[in-house]
């Protein structure tokens, strides 16, 4: 896309597109730190997850505040327009990612008394390596602004859904097992749900490139997996 | 609840914009000033009851295109017009029409208030007395008032009637100069910048008015602000070097139009 006559206009959307680079880096590190510091029980770790949190707050203000300037001094029209939104909202996304991560974080001590069972560490961790993966490639999509690529990505948020239905079972069978499990699969049930929740912000971080290259929105349902809603104990 | 029928209204009447019926049609349009070409082959079509703005920088031929809808070309001694424009059935540049009753039924608004150098009264009966569209006092007086009420002036200067127009401020001139258009009742009305005179209360007054004219006539904009044709259109179109290089609906038009030329344009980029 040619320059704007107005230099100082470009150099305002760039500085939104970096922040939210800078922004989608710490939530990404911060879901990679919370989960790393539950399985290991690391309560250093999770106590600065915690704090990083304030960052990415800080920085959706700001954003915010950035673009309603720029809209109130530019009037922007057409893609640039999209490019301010689509910043309000992607940020927006990623600041819920790190509330996301922050309250895995903060689930830290009461699983650590009991630790976290190494088969069920093992499905968390392959849970993450999706999520993260699908949060990194997003955020290249942002940089690049591939209508096709943020495409693709949307199709794979089905994969993470069925990943966590199996570990939503796998939590259900601990506590039928032995009710002392109770207390820890319970938490460790929100954090699962929590990484879920981090895909379907990537999803939607994938929805808004979209509408932002392309000014439509994407068509058709999102795929699908999740079957935890109405999921019963067997032999109940 | 007034308001929100109101919103489903223009939404209805928006959704229904492609079923709107032509009010002028221009068809393969080309303007010749001496030797240099204006304006090549335009094909563009005029909704009834609809806003259509046109946009485009300087010497894009926006401006030469409004003025062949009522022959103002003809004004300018070396201006030549090829292809065809129809007001409802009647070629408007059939050799038989008369070009005064058909500036009377396509009225024009220009960049600067130009009211004559008479009384408020005096500038809005001038038309519908070369027209005889009154012939007594009575009548004349209502025509005045209703031409006033329906530019949104009436009510500033009701008491000063037989005052000079040109005392009125800028934007009550421009007021005036659409009363005087609106008096001899005109199907369509064509405004060639009619803002850029003015501050931006006026503008809003005029936008205003604009929205509310409509209902009544069918209205052409040239304007070089592109927030106001996304303000007071339905309908945009987007000339360059003398070509229509997109036409569409104005939501569409500023949000994700067609023509990487319009993106460009509307975006303030370098093209």
């Amino acid at each position: 896309m040619p320059s704007h006559i107005v230099s100082v206009y470009d150099e305002e959307l760039k500085y939104l597109a970096r922040r939210i680079s800078e922004m989608g880096g710490l939530a990404e590190q911060m879901l990679g730190d919370s989960v790393r510091a539950l399985i290991n029980s690391d309560v250093a770790l999770a106590q600065k997850v915690i704090s990083d949190d304030v960052i990415l707050d800080n920085a959706e203000r700001e954003i915010g505040e950035k673009a309603i300037v720029t809209i109130a001094k530019r009037q922007p029209m057409a893609a640039d327009l999209r490019e301010i939104m689509g910043a309000i909202r992607i940020a927006s996304d990623l600041e819920r990612v790190g509330d996301l991560g922050k309250n895995t974080a903060k689930r830290v001590i009461a699983v650590a008394t009991s630790g976290v069972p190494r088969q069920f560490a093992r499905g968390l961790e392959h849970l993450t390596e999706l999520t993260a993966a699908q949060l990194k490639e997003v955020l290249d999509v942002y940089a690049s602004r591939s209508a096709e690529k943020a495409n693709n990505i949307r199709q794979r948020d089905g994969e993470i859904d069925a990943i966590y239905t199996s570990l939503f079972r796998e939590l259900l069978t601990y506590m039928m097992e032995d009710p002392r499990n109770i207390t820890s699969c319970t938490h460790l049930l929100f954090c699962a749900k929590n990484i879920e929740r981090i895909g379907d912000h990537a999803t939607n971080i994938a929805e808004t490139i979209y509408y932002m290259t392309t000014g439509a929105q994407i068509e058709g349902e999102r795929p699908k997996d999740d079957t935890t809603a109405t999921m019963r104990v067997s032999g109940e | 609840m007034n308001m929100m029928n109101e919103a489903a209204i223009e939404k209805a009447v928006d959704q229904k914009m492609n079923t709107v019926p032509y009010k002028m049609i221009g068809k393969d349009v080309s303007v010749y000033y001496g030797e240099k070409r204006a304006l090549f082959d335009v094909n563009l079509n005029i909704r009834e009851n609809t806003v259509t703005a046109l946009i485009g920088p300087s010497g894009c031929g926006k401006s030469t295109f409004l003025r062949t809808l009522n022959r103002m070309n003809d004004t300018i001694d070396n201006c030549r017009v090829t292809g065809k424009i129809t007001l409802d059935a009647d070629d408007i540049y059939d050799p038989n029409i008369d070009v005064v009753e058909l500036r009377a039924r396509v009225g024009m608004v220009f960049q600067k208030p130009n009211p004559f150098p008479k009384s408020i009264y005096e500038n809005v009966s001038y038309g519908p007395r070369i027209h005889g569209l009154a012939r007594t006092r009575a009548e004349f007086d209502e025509i005045v008032a209703s031409s006033l009420q329906k530019a949104g002036l009436w009510n500033e200067v009701k008491d000063r009637l037989h005052e000079p127009g040109t005392g009125l401020s800028g934007g009550q001139q421009q007021r005036l100069c659409i009363a005087r258009a609106v008096a001899v009742s005109p199907e369509v009305i064509l405004m060639d910048e009619p803002c850029s005179a003015l501050d931006p209360i006026a503008t809003a007054k005029v936008e205003e008015l604009i929205h509310e004219l409509r209902t009544n006539y069918t209205i052409v904009i040239v304007t070089h602000s592109m927030q106001q044709a996304a303000r007071v259109s339905q309908r945009t179109a987007m000339f360059h070097l003398g070509n229509l290089v997109e036409e569409n609906d104005t939501d569409k038009m500023f949000t994700n139009p067609d023509d990487q030329r319009t993106q460009d344009y509307i975006m303030g980029r370098f093209g």
